[in-house]
C-alpha cells in the first residue's frame, strides 16, 4: 500500500478495483442467505387488458412454494416521480406486454418458476395504442381511466392519453421568422434506446422479526429505494433499510423499480430472506428504456449566420406509466435550443401514455433526442448558408456571462474552446490510410451541453482515534468512480494519503441524504458536501492544536501527511491522531464534520422565459463539449462506422483524470449505439420482439473505433469543489448528430431517424440516386 | 416438464476438487456460483453473448452460462478466482486496475480470464488481435479503449 499524497486531478486506480478484477467484488446476486427464498414474477400477455380474475390455488399448492401475491392482494398505493400512476403488481388493468401481474416466493428459482406457470389470470383484452398518435388520435383506447385522480407533485395538462404538456418561451419567435434570411424545418426521430446494463436488476428483502424490512438492492440511491419501499408497502419509512453493494451498471435504469417492493411484500408475507434477480429478458421488458422522440425543428439565421429563432415542437412516448417522463421531457425542452445565443425560441412539448414499456431516466435524459435535431440542423443551415459548420458554431456559441434558457447566467462555458480544441485536434491526427474502394469519408462536428446539480446530498467525515478518517455520503457509486473520488475530495482537503480514508458503502440507515446519482451531480454536489465536511473537520484540528500548542489557529498549518505545525517552524508539529486522541479522551468531544445542501444555484426567472410545467425552480451548472467524429461509409452495404472520435468537455476540474476520461469515452460508447445500433423494437400486439443481448445489438468492440480522445478543459467551476463539474451525461448527447453529419460529408445523405442502420443508409442513397 | 434428474459429480476448479450435487441441466455457470461458492464469474445474459460468464477449461475460454456442468468432466476449470495466485495480482489484473479500465466491474472477470487464455496463446498481440480476440465480450461502461490499453500494458507491449 503506497501511503503518497497523490495531487488532485491524479488517475490513482479505484478503491474497489481490486475486488473487481479478482472476482470477491460482490453485487447482489451474490449474496445469500440462510433458508432464503428465490422469487419469480409473472408478466402480463397483453398490451392492454382488463384482469378479470385470478386463480392462485394450483400455485399455491406446488410443493416448496412459501407465497404468491397478486395485485389483488396489495392495497392500491399508487408511485411515480411527478404523477403518482403506477402500483407494484398490476391493478385492475395490465398495459403493456411483460408488466408484473403476481409474484410467488419459493425454496428455489425453479420451483418459483413452476410456480408461475400454474398462475391463472383472465383477461378482457383491450385494443392497444403503441405510437403516441395513435394514443393522442380521438377515440383512442385510454390507458389510465382514473387519471384525473392520480395525486401529483403539480399539474401537468394531463387528459385522455396526454400525460404531461409543457410549454417554453423566450423572446418573440413570431416576429424574429419576418426578419430571418433562410429557415429550416425538419422532423427528427430517435427510438427506444435500453440501458443495458451487464448486471440486470435484481433484490434481496429480509425482514426483522418485528416487522422491519431490509432491502438490498441493485439501485442508483438508498434514499430512494426507502422512500419508495416504505409509500408501496404503506409503512413508515423508518420500518425500511435500504442498503446497496456493487451495482452493475446503472446509467437511470436503476433509479427506481417495482421489484424492491414485489420483494419486500414476500419477504413479509413469508419471514423469509426472499431474492429476486430478473432476467436478461424480464429486465428488458420489466424495467425501461429512453424516450422514442418525434422532434419538429425550425431555425431560422440572417445571411451572416446569425441565429435569431428556433421553435420546437416535441412528442415523447413514455410508455404505459410516467415514471421520469415529465422531467425528461422538460429538460429536453431546456436542451432543444443548443449551447447558442439564439433570442427568440419557442418550445412546445408533450408526453403521451402508449402500451409499452414504461420510458425513463437514461443518461443525458431527454438530451440526445434534442441535440439530434438541433446538432443535425446546425449543418443543414451551414449547407444551406455556404458556411463551414464549427465556424457557424463559433459564431453562435454560448459565452460566458450569457443567460440559458430560463434566465440563469453562465458563470463558465468553454463551448467555443472545446470546439476548436476538436477540430485542431482532428486535423493535427496523422491521416489514416485512405478508404477501400466503395468507401468514402467524412468528418462531423457537434455541440454540446449539460448540467451539474438538481436537489440536495449531504457528506460526513469523522476523525478516528489512530487519525484516520471515515467518509460517509450517500452517493452510490454505479461504476462511475464516485467512491474514488469523493475519497480524493477529502484527502486533498486534509493532505492525507486516500489509504487513511475509509469510504462507507451507502445504507439508509447510516449514510448521510443523497437524492441519486443522477444529472452528472455526483462530483459537483455530493463533492461540495465531501470538500466543506472535511473542511470543517481541518478546522476542528487546527482549535484542538492551537489549544495544545497554546497559540492561534491562524499561526498554524495543515501539512502533508496528516500534521499540523507552526507556520514558518519546520518540525514543531502536531499529528492527527494526537488531536483525535484528545478529543475523544479529554476535550471537545469526537471530531465530526457534516455539511448538507440543497442545489443553490440562480432560480429561473418567469420575466425572461415563460415556463408552464416545469417542476424544478433551477437545475446546476453547465457543462459544455465539442465533439468530432471521422466516419466512414460503405457505398455497397449502407454500413457506416465511426474511425476516430475527438470529446471535448469543460469539466472544470479532472478530480481523477482517468475516471473522468473513462466517462467521457463510456459516455461515446452510449452514444454511438443510439446514432448506429441500438433499438428496441415491438410488434404489432406490443410484444417487445427483441428482449434479449442476442437480438439487441450494442456496440462490440469491432463496432466501437479503437481512438476515442478525451480532451479536458479545466476552467474551474466556483461553485464546484477544487472547482469541478459533472461529466457523466455531456458527451453522449453529441454523438449522433455528430456522425449523422459526417455521413452527409461522406455520401451526401441526411438521415433524420435513429439508428443509422445500413438499411436507412442505403434507402436514403437509393432515393439520392437519379 | 422434463424430468427433474439430480446427478453428483466432481468438478476441479482453481486446482481444488469439488464435489457437485446438482440437476443434470444445470449450467456451469451455475453450479459454479451456486454450488462452488465462487460468484466472481457473472450472469449478464444467460445466452452466451456478453462473456461476463467466461471461464476456462483447460486453459481455453467458454462461456460458463453456454456449458453443462454435468459435460465438463475431468477439465479443468479455472475461474477468475483462480487467475492471481499467491495474493500477487495477475499482470491482466494489475493492468485493468492502473489504467482505469474498470468501471461497474461486473464484466470485468470476463475480461480478466479472456485476456489471460489471450496472452498465453499470443504473448505479444497487437491492437487488432487484442480487439478480435476480446470482441465476445461486451463492457457497457467503459468504450472499451482503457481495456485494450490495459491488454498492451500487461503483454508489455507500448500502449
Amino acid at each position: 500500500m503506497s501511503s503518497a499524497i497523490e495531487p488532485l486531478g491524479a488517475s490513482i486506480p479505484r478503491l474497489e478495483a481490486r475486488d473487481k478484477v479478482v472476482g470477491t467484488a460482490r453485487f447482489v446476486d451474490d449474496f445469500v442467505r440462510p433458508n432464503m427464498l428465490h422469487a419469480a414474477v409473472l408478466q402480463s400477455p397483453y398490451a392492454h387488458a382488463r384482469i378479470r380474475s385470478y386463480n392462485v390455488e394450483k400455485a399455491r399448492a406446488l410443493p416448496g412454494v412459501r407465497a404468491v401475491v397478486t395485485g389483488a392482494d396489495v392495497p392500491v398505493r399508487r408511485v411515480g416521480g411527478m404523477l403518482k400512476d403506477e402500483t407494484m403488481l398490476a391493478h385492475g388493468k395490465v398495459r403493456y406486454v411483460g408488466e408484473p401481474v403476481a409474484a410467488v416466493a419459493a425454496r428455489d428459482a425453479e420451483t418459483a418458476q413452476r410456480a408461475i406457470g400454474l398462475i391463472e389470470v383472465e383477461y378482457d383484452p383491450l385494443p392497444a395504442v403503441l405510437t403516441p398518435d395513435a394514443a393522442l388520435a380521438p377515440g383512442a383506447p385510454i390507458l389510465h381511466e382514473e387519471l384525473a385522480s392520480y395525486v401529483r407533485t403539480m399539474e401537468g395538462g394531463s387528459q385522455g392519453n396526454l400525460m404531461w404538456h409543457s410549454r417554453l418561451v423566450g423572446g418573440d419567435v413570431d416576429t424574429a421568422w419576418a426578419k430571418c434570411d433562410v429557415i429550416l424545418e425538419g422532423t427528427f426521430q430517435t427510438q427506444a434506446q435500453q440501458h443495458a446494463y451487464l448486471e440486470t436488476n435484481g433484490v434481496l428483502a429480509e425482514v426483522e422479526a418485528n416487522g422491519r424490512i431490509t432491502v438490498i438492492a441493485a439501485c442508483q440511491s438508498v434514499h430512494h429505494v426507502q422512500t419508495r419501499v416504505a409509500d408501496e408497502l404503506g409503512v413508515p419509512m423508518s420500518q425500511v433499510r435500504a442498503q446497496v453493494p456493487r451495482v452493475g451498471g446503472g446509467f437511470g435504469g436503476k433509479h427506481a423499480t417495482n421489484i424492491h417492493s414485489i420483494a419486500a411484500w414476500l419477504a413479509r408475507a413469508t419471514g423469509k430472506p426472499v431474492k429476486l434477480i430478473l432476467s436478461r429478458a424480464m429486465d428488458m421488458e420489466m424495467q425501461k428504456s429512453r424516450h422514442p422522440s418525434r422532434i419538429r425543428l425550425k431555425t431560422g439565421a440572417m445571411r451572416d449566420g446569425i441565429i435569431i429563432a428556433r421553435e420546437a415542437d416535441i412528442t415523447l412516448d413514455g410508455g404505459a406509466y410516467a415514471d421520469e417522463s415529465p422531467n425528461v421531457l422538460a429538460f429536453c425542452s431546456l436542451m432543444v435550443r443548443g449551447p447558442y445565443r439564439i433570442p427568440n425560441y419557442r418550445v412546445v412539448s408533450r408526453a403521451v401514455y402508449t402500451n409499452k414499456l414504461r420510458a425513463g431516466s437514461y443518461r443525458a435524459f431527454g438530451n440526445p433526442q434534442a441535440t439530434f435535431a438541433g446538432e443535425s440542423q446546425i449543418d443543414e443551415l451551414a449547407a444551406k448558408l455556404g458556411l463551414d459548420p464549427v465556424e457557424l458554431r463559433l459564431k453562435n456559441a454560448a459565452q460566458p456571462g450569457d443567460r440559458w434558457v430560463g434566465g440563469q447566467t453562465l458563470h463558465t462555458c468553454a463551448l467555443r474552446e472545446c470546439l476548436t480544441e476538436v477540430r485542431a485536434a482532428q486535423k493535427a491526427a496523422p491521416p489514416l490510410p485512405p478508404p477501400a474502394p466503395g468507401r468514402k469519408r467524412g468528418v462531423g462536428f457537434a455541440s454540446t451541453t449539460s448540467i451539474s446539480g438538481l436537489m440536495g446530498t449531504s457528506a460526513s467525515v469523522h476523525l478516528r482515534a489512530d487519525g484516520t478518517v471515515a467518509l460517509n455520503t450517500g452517493c452510490v457509486d454505479i461504476g462511475q468512480g464516485s467512491d474514488t473520488t469523493m475519497t480524493q475530495i477529502c484527502a486533498a482537503v486534509l493532505k492525507i494519503p486516500v489509504e487513511r480514508i475509509a469510504y462507507a458503502a451507502q445504507d439508509s440507515d447510516v449514510s448521510p441524504y443523497n437524492w441519486k446519482t443522477a444529472a452528472s451531480r455526483s462530483t459537483y454536489m455530493t463533492g461540495r458536501a465531501v470538500q466543506a465536511a472535511a473542511s470543517v473537520v481541518r478546522d476542528k484540528i487546527m482549535e484542538h492544536t492551537a489549544e495544545l500548542l497554546e497559540c492561534a489557529a491562524t499561526d498554524l498549518e495543515l501539512r502533508p501527511g496528516g500534521k499540523v505545525g507552526l507556520v514558518g517552524v519546520p518540525g514543531k508539529e502536531v499529528g492527527f491522531k494526537d488531536v483525535a486522541m484528545r478529543s475523544l479522551f479529554q476535550s471537545g468531544g469526537p471530531i465530526v464534520g457534516y455539511n448538507g445542501l440543497v442545489y443553490d444555484g440562480e432560480k429561473f426567472d418567469p420575466k425572461r422565459t415563460l415556463m408552464e410545467r416545469f417542476a424544478f425552480p433551477n437545475l446546476g451548472v453547465y457543462t459544455f463539449g465539442a465533439i468530432c467524429v471521422e466516419v466512414e461509409v460503405d457505398e455497397m452495404t449502407g454500413r457506416a462506422q465511426v474511425l476516430r472520435a475527438w470529446l471535448a468537455h469543460d469539466v472544470g476540474k479532472a478530480i481523477n483524470r482517468a475516471a473522468c476520461e473513462g466517462q467521457i469515452q463510456g459516455a461515446f460508447s452510449h452514444g454511438l449505439g443510439l446514432a448506429l445500433y441500438e433499438q428496441l423494437v415491438w410488434d404489432d400486439d406490443g410484444r417487445l420482439a427483441n428482449p434479449s443481448f442476442a437480438d439487441y445489438r450494442m456496440p462490440g468492440i469491432m463496432d466501437t473505433p479503437p481512438q476515442i480522445t478525451p480532451i479536458i478543459l479545466e476552467f474551474p467551476e466556483p461553485s464546484g469543489p477544487f472547482g469541478a463539474k459533472g461529466v457523466g451525461e455531456v458527451p453522449l448527447p453529441g454523438v449522433a448528430p455528430a456522425i449523422a453529419n459526417a455521413i452527409v460529408r461522406a455520401v451526401g445523405v441526411r438521415l433524420k431517424q435513429l439508428p443509422m442502420t445500413p438499411e436507412r443508409v442505403l434507402d436514403a442513397l437509393e432515393a439520392k440516386t437519379p | 416438464m422434463a424430468m427433474r434428474e439430480t446427478l453428483e459429480y466432481e468438478l476441479t476448479v482453481n486446482g481444488e476438487a469439488i464435489p457437485v450435487r446438482a440437476r443434470a441441466e444445470a449450467t456451469l455457470l451455475e453450479v459454479l456460483r451456486t454450488e462452488c461458492g465462487l460468484t466472481g464469474s457473472k450472469r449478464g445474459c444467460d445466452q452466451g453473448v456478453c462473456g461476463a460468464c467466461t471461464v476456462q477449461l483447460d486453459g481455453r475460454p467458454v462461456r460458463g452460462c453456454l456449458t453443462l456442468a454435468a459435460n465438463v468432466g475431468m477439465r479443468r476449470v479455472t475461474t477468475v478466482e483462480g487467475i492471481s495466485t499467491g495474493g500477487a495480482l495477475h499482470p491482466v489484473q494489475q493492468a485493468l486496475l492502473e489504467t482505469g479500465a474498470v468501471q461497474c466491474g461486473f464484466c470485468a472477470p470476463g475480461f480478466v480470464v479472456t485476456l489471460d487464455a489471450m496472452l498465453r496463446e499470443n504473448p505479444h498481440p497487437t491492437e487488432v488481435e487484442v480487439r478480435h480476440g476480446l470482441s465476445g465480450n461486451l463492457c457497457r461502461c467503459s468504450g472499451y479503449v482503457k481495456i485494450v490499453e490495459a491488454a498492451l500494458r500487461a503483454a508489455g507491449a507500448k500502449p
